[in-house]
């Protein structure tokens, strides 16, 4: 993964709550045995007739959207099934980042692990984006800000690992390999005999 | 080590971590046993042949196949039909990963093929105080042995394949006490409805829950995997319920369960298994099973239930007006009498055995309205095979329902089980999402019984109706 410092960009807006993995890609685009091309298939219902053509009115459709790269939506996004897919979509579409005042948990992750930002910001910042419709945003990852043109900043929640792993490009399969000592003298103990471990 | 006392959850979690967690970094914690499946694996294998890893712990891997396979009744002279070529590359892709990296697989043909997490416990594999994992946010069913089970994205599925490891944060602690006792027509689906309907789809996140009280140990083992299934609907990280005699009593003599020595061994330490009397908690909730009535879904979230008999609530925000609009339903409206298009019975949260026993007592004798399409989806081979030696099958034939070969089918609608765009569905699986079920289904969620009853009234019923002799 390469190093995510700063993020400035343009945002397009979905003010939806409870946006569920199942709306931002569903099921039937999950047959796919690759990462990449989920972009087009993105919030796919809400995207296109069930002819095939692009709802003009629909956020993601609209020309103003062209080129935006950070998503804010209502609250509580990403809720429902694991699929890493959902991240995989908004990030082939071209998004970085995702502004909600909640993300469900495995959600949050597998964007992470994908370099898609989770922005966690209180509503009254949220409306003052609403209210700046596809104008930049500065989100600053070393020191946990997102700030609009205006220069109006907010403080956003971001685990220390995942921010020291989005700052470095740190790749987290490789980053456990290293503890391989570790993971041997664990093994060592209790390798084939878990249900032999002590449980008090 | 740590002198607090130990939640049941604190207890697994300690015992699994090799590298503890600090505040600039997250556990590293052991995962005893990873299923596989074919929807969320293949990019996973990709990225082990390009970094030229090999699965660390194969003996510690089980896959199957069940998202996107058909479901359509086979033979010896009829084969597995696949009309989606994506899926049969996806299925087959899983087939030459499981050989290639030596993994076991209980694929199509086999008999052992199932719903991941349904062969799971059923073969004896899943058992208490494990940490398991899969790339399937249902995997929190396997909690119901006293597992810590909880689902990942594939990415994470590549670090286990590689290293049998995950980073992780320890999650917080949820108690939900049930105690009462579920009277008669109301089930251990009503039970998790009723409590994600209190709890709220976001309720549990950044939680473990541990389901706790006398309602709770009443549960038979494939009650409590329903239970815990659903813990993810809640938003919770995972489900557990605390192993006792109920759960001995299911694991012994399984096929891949310990045998002699080994086995009185394994129960010895298992018994230990629970949570410190007067472990604190972060969070804490309580229901009374006894006040309970058989839930329906009503909206487009697992939380938005309301009792079979009740009335569609007033929209509280644009999200649920939203909902409302989509399922096209109106507050005060009454979902019973409510005309069905089709009824799924099936799924990892309700297609075990003693569920499919229920639907067919009520079915027994009776017939599928005209208006419905019923299908009864077991949720493995060894289900379906124990439910055809128990005669469950020409049951649901004979009332006119459509008996399948095992799968996830209609539950995500991946393999061409699926509604039209605007029908109207009661499900006995987990998710009711705009679409889940096929673009423009509608889902009402529901036990067992309430689908059996409603396949047979071609509307939403009350199954105690059905039950008054």
């Amino acid at each position: 993964m390469n190093p995510i410092k700063t993020i400035q960009a343009r945002t397009v807006a979905l003010p939806i709550d409870n946006i569920d993995t199942d709306q931002i890609i569903p099921a039937r685009f999950l047959k796919t045995t690759r990462r990449a091309g989920l972009g087009q298939w993105l919030f796919s219902d809400w995207r296109y007739n069930a002819d095939g053509t692009p709802r003009a009115d629909f956020a993601l459709n609209r020309p103003e959207a062209r080129g935006a790269q950070v998503l804010v939506t209502g609250d509580n996004f990403g809720g429902g099934s694991s699929r890493e897919h959902a991240p995989w979509a908004l990030v082939d579409f071209g998004f970085r980042a995702v502004v909600s005042t909640s993300f469900a948990d495995i959600f949050r992750n597998n964007a992470l692990k994908n370099g898609l930002v989770p922005v966690t910001v209180q509503a009254q910042f949220r409306r003052r984006l609403l209210s700046r419709p596809n104008e930049p945003v500065v989100i600053d990852i070393e020191r946990q800000t997102i700030a609009t043109a205006d220069g109006v900043r907010a403080p956003f929640p971001l685990d220390s690992f995942a921010r020291y792993c989005l700052l470095n490009g740190v790749d987290e399969l490789c980053y456990i390999l290293k503890q391989e000592e570790e993971i041997a003298a664990y093994e060592s103990c209790w390798g084939r005999e878990y249900s032999m471990r002590a449980f008090h | 080590m740590t002198t607090k006392k130990q939640t049941l959850f604190e207890k697994v979690w300690h015992a699994h971590t090799v590298v503890p967690e600090t505040r600039e970094t997250p556990a590293i914690l052991y995962v005893d046993l990873h299923l596989v499946h074919e929807v969320t694996s293949p990019q996973a294998f990709s990225l082990l042949r390009e970094r030229q890893l090999r699965v660390r712990r194969p003996d510690c891997t089980v896959a199957t196949m069940d998202h996107s396979v058909p479901t359509t009744p086979r033979n010896a002279d009829r084969p597995v039909a696949f009309t989606d070529p994506q899926a049969a590359e996806q299925v087959r892709q899983l087939e030459e990963n499981c050989r290639e990296f030596g993994i076991e697989l209980h694929g199509l043909g086999d008999d052992t093929q199932g719903i991941v997490h349904v062969i799971g416990p059923e073969l004896g594999i899943t058992q208490p105080g494990m940490t398991i994992v899969c790339g399937d946010s249902h995997t929190s069913t396997h909690g119901a042995f006293g597992a810590l089970a909880f689902g990942i994205g594939t990415s994470e599925v590549a670090h286990v394949l590689a290293t049998q490891c995950l980073l992780q944060r320890k999650p917080k602690t949820f108690a939900t006490r049930v105690d009462g006792q579920l009277q008669p027509g109301v089930t251990a689906k009503d039970l998790i409805l009723a409590i994600i309907a209190k709890i709220g789809m976001a309720g549990g996140t950044g939680h473990v829950i541990e389901y706790r009280g006398a309602a709770i140990r009443a549960l038979s083992m494939e009650e409590r995997m329903t239970v815990c299934n659903m813990s993810i609907e809640a938003g919770a990280r995972a489900g557990m319920i605390a192993p006792d005699d109920t759960t001995f009593e299911y694991l012994s003599n399984r096929p891949r369960a310990p045998k002699g020595f080994e086995w009185e061994r394994a129960v010895q330490r298992w018994r230990h298994l629970s949570s410190v009397e007067d472990a604190p908690f972060d969070c804490d909730v309580s229901l009374d099973a006894s006040a309970l009535e058989p839930m329906v879904t009503y909206g487009t979230n697992p939380g938005m239930g309301i009792p079979v008999r009740g009335t569609v609530p007033q929209p509280k925000n644009a999200s649920e007006v939203n909902s409302l609009r989509y399922m096209g339903l109106i507050p005060g409206e009454t979902l019973l009498g409510k005309s069905v298009d089709v009824v799924f019975i099936g799924s990892c949260t309700n297609a075990r055995l003693s569920d499919l026993r229920q639907a067919a007592a009520l079915l027994k004798g009776r017939k599928v309205a005209p208006n419905v399409r019923a299908l009864v989806v077991p949720g493995s081979q060894q289900v379906k095979r124990q439910a055809e030696a128990e005669g469950l099958d020409h049951v649901f034939r004979e009332a006119g329902a459509e008996w399948r070969e095992s799968g996830c089918s209609m539950c995500i609608a991946m393999n061409g089980d699926q509604l039209r765009p605007g029908q109207y569905a009661v499900s006995t699986s987990n998710r009711n999402f705009e679409g889940r079920q096929g673009s423009g289904g509608r889902t009402f969620l529901a036990s067992p019984l309430t689908a059996a009853a409603s396949a047979v009234a071609g509307k939403v019923a009350d199954a105690r109706e059905l039950m008054k002799v």
